[in-house]
């Protein structure tokens, strides 16, 4: 392969493929970014250009080689560019998640002492100068878009712009240092560092060298045969390790165009101008997506929906098939091909899917329904499980081998081991050099001989080498009566039904589970609609009786289905009820990737929870809650409590 | 006309002379005096507001600085020149672009054509050419998409970009009857309660839309506005009328402390 007989000097770095790209394909798309109305797009010399100009007034500005440059904002091409910049000038570049709280962005920001704060806009600057009298290495902020700036004061402030300028009018006597830099540096040089968002505790932050990143970029981009010509989306956050393999690994290995949404809510419309070939997405954005072609369905008429139930059963029963190269026969072929034209094509269409050729999700456990709904269209979507800490990429499925509760086998140079605890250990060239600043935290997740605890609890399938996930390995527990309690796999059963967004089960240490839901306000509000169902609120709603029913009956078939795990059989789910808010990273609820802390909501709700174990039929209570703008207010509720009809366990335990 | 100097806002903004003036304006539709007797002046670059209690004129003033009505004496004096008697169109090509109370946008229309419809005092090319869409038509609809662009940019409005105004909420359209009143590139905005009906969240992005407006493009905003609150953290000068008088002029705080504006507001004991 190309790839594999590439001349070693431009693996050592990003800004070394950056060169290379630049002058093996400078005339291709590198960048492309919506801005009023049209796509406009840098080539890769174009993007040199940029980036050159930037690391040069970094310099301008006095940056040093090890200092960290901190970069806020939404997926925008000059936010990668500064990353690129700032590794072209020896620095570490350091995402954040941009639509984190003052108080979130000073830990990060004051741990690894920032110098340099690069950002999007007005309300990041706001942000950061709200906190910069508790940062004390902090000295420079680049901003990108001027508006409301213009009466800041400027002495540190700088606009991308002019940045530029004055770093391309200093060329003459800057060059000399930045080539010197540039060259300078090594494959073991640090690359990114990346704060995991962490469901207990503090963020720490992942120090990843060149060498990580590049060589599992390499290792996936040979996996999925990934070429220049490939297309992405980039809309998850920057500070996210997927995004960051993806829109700068990924796309300087093969040199493969990163897009740029306009804005957040323009992203749909975005993903079908693209049309991406290569496309990532956590479950929740294929689950709302689902959701939404299933509401728009019922309001179609008749005969759409005929056709539409009638090629999409079809395309259930073969589409998959048809995708993995099963045998099919030639009439379920040409049924399939006639409901590519009427249903399933325009569908993809519609959704912006035509043209992916690899997608993966991960992150989350996906429903198989919902799995299986985006492979019978003949979208080749496949599941992935990493971490921050191997540069994401740990198993994955290789196509043909697909299924919904797996994982998939070991990347390209992963090793994987499964220790008797059930936690999953793997040891790759991904593996990252260390938490930063947190030798503790380092040598407890990293051996002596580079074996890396995921946390996770899971095992190897061994008729197929697929690797399945059970829960948190901290999460999995024994239940009062010695029963194993693995609350996110009954969780996840739950979050497979539309109606519910989010679920918490609780039980470890306990005689019984009892379970938090969350309603999906989208898709249970349009039920409402249809039912003539009036309501005022996301709480009033989540009270209704029929609502209340309606959970009832799907917590009672999870229950039916959790009955039949020979060893999660005790984790039925006895009583719940439906929080009166939904759960919030603003709140600390989730973490920003969303995932569920259980810990803290178990405390936070801990007379919810009480309520549950006690046997009463309602409870009121208090809540505090953060809006976007970091204000505090109060939400009270009086709270239904259900119970839910389970397997009796004491027969399966008899039977064992 | 007189020259005024400029001043210095109370936050450190520099506003240039007199752009336009009220002189004693009187405008009665038959028997019923909507406005009787009032001078005031608009400097360049600040936001001038004019409040009042219901029925007090506000919105019969903004109608005569805006061409609608013809006063009945007195004369408005616009860039240092006596505005002669003008149509609504006349006034708008010399830079005063305005939005209405009741939102008056094309509701079948996209928000983009809504918005292009802006720029209407910008276009020269004749009929035909725009029928083919050929020579200069296309040009020049291609440097006015730009411009419209950018306002769509400026109000965060792109993801509606090609909806019909009519499936739009009530906020939302009043944010595209501003996108079209700023593709006009008026010198002068003038804004007919901005935030009537809105809620508080909505009035706080309306706020920051007005702010940014008149700090990027330096125009000239002159409002009327029931929200106190609103008026008092937005305004440089306000002018405060009832029943077709005027009873106030000045800073937010100097009016506030006014005792004919505390007693019109509150009530005389």
């Amino acid at each position: 392969m190309a790839i594999a007989t590439e001349n070693a000097v431009h693996l050592r770095s990003v800004p070394a493929l950056l060169a290379r790209n630049a002058e093996k394909m400078g005339n291709k798309a590198a960048y492309r970014e919506k801005e009023f109305g049209i796509w406009q797009s840098w080539t890769w010399a174009e993007t040199a250009v940029e980036i050159e100009a930037l690391a040069l007034g970094l310099l301008d500005l006095g940056i040093a080689p090890g200092d960290f440059v901190a970069v806020i904002g939404r997926n925008r091409p000059s936010l990668y560019w500064s990353m690129v910049a700032a590794q072209s000038v020896g620095a570490v570049p350091v995402p954040l998640y941009q639509d984190a709280v003052a108080e979130e962005m000073e830990y990060v920001l004051s741990h690894c002492g920032a110098r340099f704060v690069i950002v999007a806009d007005q309300e990041q600057v706001d942000k950061v100068y709200e906190i910069q009298d508790r940062l004390d290495r902090f000295e420079h902020m680049i901003y990108l878009d001027e508006r409301g700036l213009r009466k800041y004061d400027h002495s540190n402030l700088h606009q991308f712009g002019e940045v530029q300028a004055q770093g391309r009018a200093r060329q003459g006597e800057l060059m000399a240092e930045l080539v010197k830099r540039r060259d300078g540096i090594t494959a073991d040089d640090t690359c990114v560092m990346l704060y995991t968002s962490g469901t207990t505790g503090k963020p720490k932050g992942v120090v990843l060298s060149n060498t990580n990143i590049i060589e599992t970029a390499r290792a996936s981009v040979t996996f999925d045969d990934l070429r220049a010509t490939d297309e992405v989306l980039a809309y998850l956050p920057m500070a996210w390790v997927g995004d960051f393999i993806f829109s700068i690994g990924q796309a300087y290995i093969t040199g493969f165009c990163v897009n740029c949404p306009e804005s957040a809510d323009t992203m749909m419309m975005d993903l079908r101008e693209i049309a991406p070939s290569y496309y990532f997405a956590p479950p929740r954005v294929f689950e709302t997506q689902l959701t939404q072609i299933m509401i728009r369905m019922e309001d179609a008429g008749a005969l759409k929906r005929r056709i539409f139930d009638f090629f999409m059963n079809h395309a259930r029963r073969v589409g998959s098939k048809i995708l993995d190269g099963d045998r099919v026969s030639a009439t379920d072929r040409l049924l399939y091909s006639v409901g590519e034209m009427t249903t399933y094509g325009p569908l993809k269409n519609a959704l912006g899917f035509s043209r992916v050729r690899v997608g993966y999700t991960a992150g989350e456990a996906i429903g198989p329904e919902i799995f299986d709904f985006y492979r019978a269209l003949g979208i080749n979507l496949k599941q992935l499980y990493g971490q921050t800490e191997a540069s994401v990429f740990i198993t994955q499925q290789p196509d043909g081998q697909v299924r919904s509760d797996t994982v998939g086998v070991p990347s390209p140079g992963v090793e994987l081991k499964v220790a008797e605890s059930g936690e999953v250990f793997y040891r790759s060239p991904g593996v990252f050099v260390e938490y930063y600043k947190n030798p503790d935290s380092t040598a407890d997740t990293k051996d002596s001989e580079g074996w890396v605890a995921t946390g996770d609890a899971g095992f190897v399938e061994e008729s197929t080498g697929h690797l399945r996930i059970i829960d948190r390995a901290k999460d999995v527990a024994n239940l009062a009566n010695g029963g194993l309690f693995a609350p996110k796999y009954v969780e996840n059963k739950l979050k497979f039904y539309p109606n519910i967004l989010e679920a918490v089960v609780f039980g470890a240490g306990r005689d019984r589970c009892v379970a938090f839901l969350n309603i999906d306000l989208a898709a249970v509000g349009n039920w409402a609609e249809r039912n003539n169902i009036a309501y005022a609120s996301y709480q009033e709603l989540a009270g209704h009786p029929d609502v209340m029913a309606a959970l009832q009956s799907h917590v009672e078939e999870v229950n039916r289905s959790v009955a039949e795990d020979e060893m999660l059989f005790g984790c039925q789910i006895y009583r719940f009820l439906v929080l009166h808010k939904e759960l919030d990273a603003d709140d600390g609820e989730l973490t920003r990737t969303r995932k569920v802390r259980r810990k803290i909501i178990g405390e936070k709700f801990s007379d919810l929870i009480d309520a549950l174990y006690d046997g009463s039929d309602s409870i009121y209570t208090e809540t505090e809650v953060t809006y976007e703008d970091g204000r505090k207010g109060q939400i009270s509720a009086t709270l239904q409590i259900r119970g839910a009809a389970v397997v009796p366990v004491a027969k399966q335990l008899a039977a064992e | 006309m007189t020259q005024n100097q400029g001043y210095t806002t109370a936050d450190g903004r520099q506003i240039g002379g007199t752009v336009m003036e009220m002189k004693n304006i009187t405008l009665k539709f038959g028997g019923v005096t909507a406005i009787s007797d009032i001078s005031f002046d608009i400097h360049e670059g600040e936001i001038r507001a004019i409040i009042g209690p219901n029925g007090a004129g506000k919105s019969s003033m903004l109608n005569v600085i805006s061409g609608f009505y013809t006063p009945t004496e007195g004369e408005v004096w616009y860039q240092g020149a006596k505005r002669p008697l003008m149509r609504p169109y006349e006034v708008a090509r010399q830079g005063v672009a305005r939005t209405f109370q009741n939102i008056a946008l094309f509701e079948g229309m996209s928000v983009l054509d809504n918005i292009m419809t802006g720029r209407l005092t910008k276009m020269n090319a004749s009929i035909l050419s725009q029928a083919i869409w050929l020579g200069r038509a296309r040009a020049e609809e291609m440097a006015n998409r730009e411009k419209v662009e950018r306002v769509i940019d400026f109000l965060e409005i792109q993801s509606i970009r090609k909806t019909p105004v009519g499936r739009l909420p009530y906020g939302l359209k009043k944010r595209v009857e501003l996108a079209r009143a700023l593709a006009a590139e008026p010198s002068i905005l003038l804004l007919d309660e901005p935030m009537a009906g809105m809620n508080v969240e909505e009035k706080e992005d309306m706020s920051r839309f007005i702010l940014d407006v008149n700090d990027e493009f330096g125009t000239t905003i002159c409002l009327i506005e029931h929200d106190m609150g609103v008026v008092m953290d937005l305004s440089d000068r306000v002018v405060v009328m009832d029943y077709g008088k005027k009873i106030g002029d000045g800073t937010p705080t100097e009016v506030r402390n006014n005792q004919a504006v505390i007693d019109a507001y509150l009530g005389v004991a």
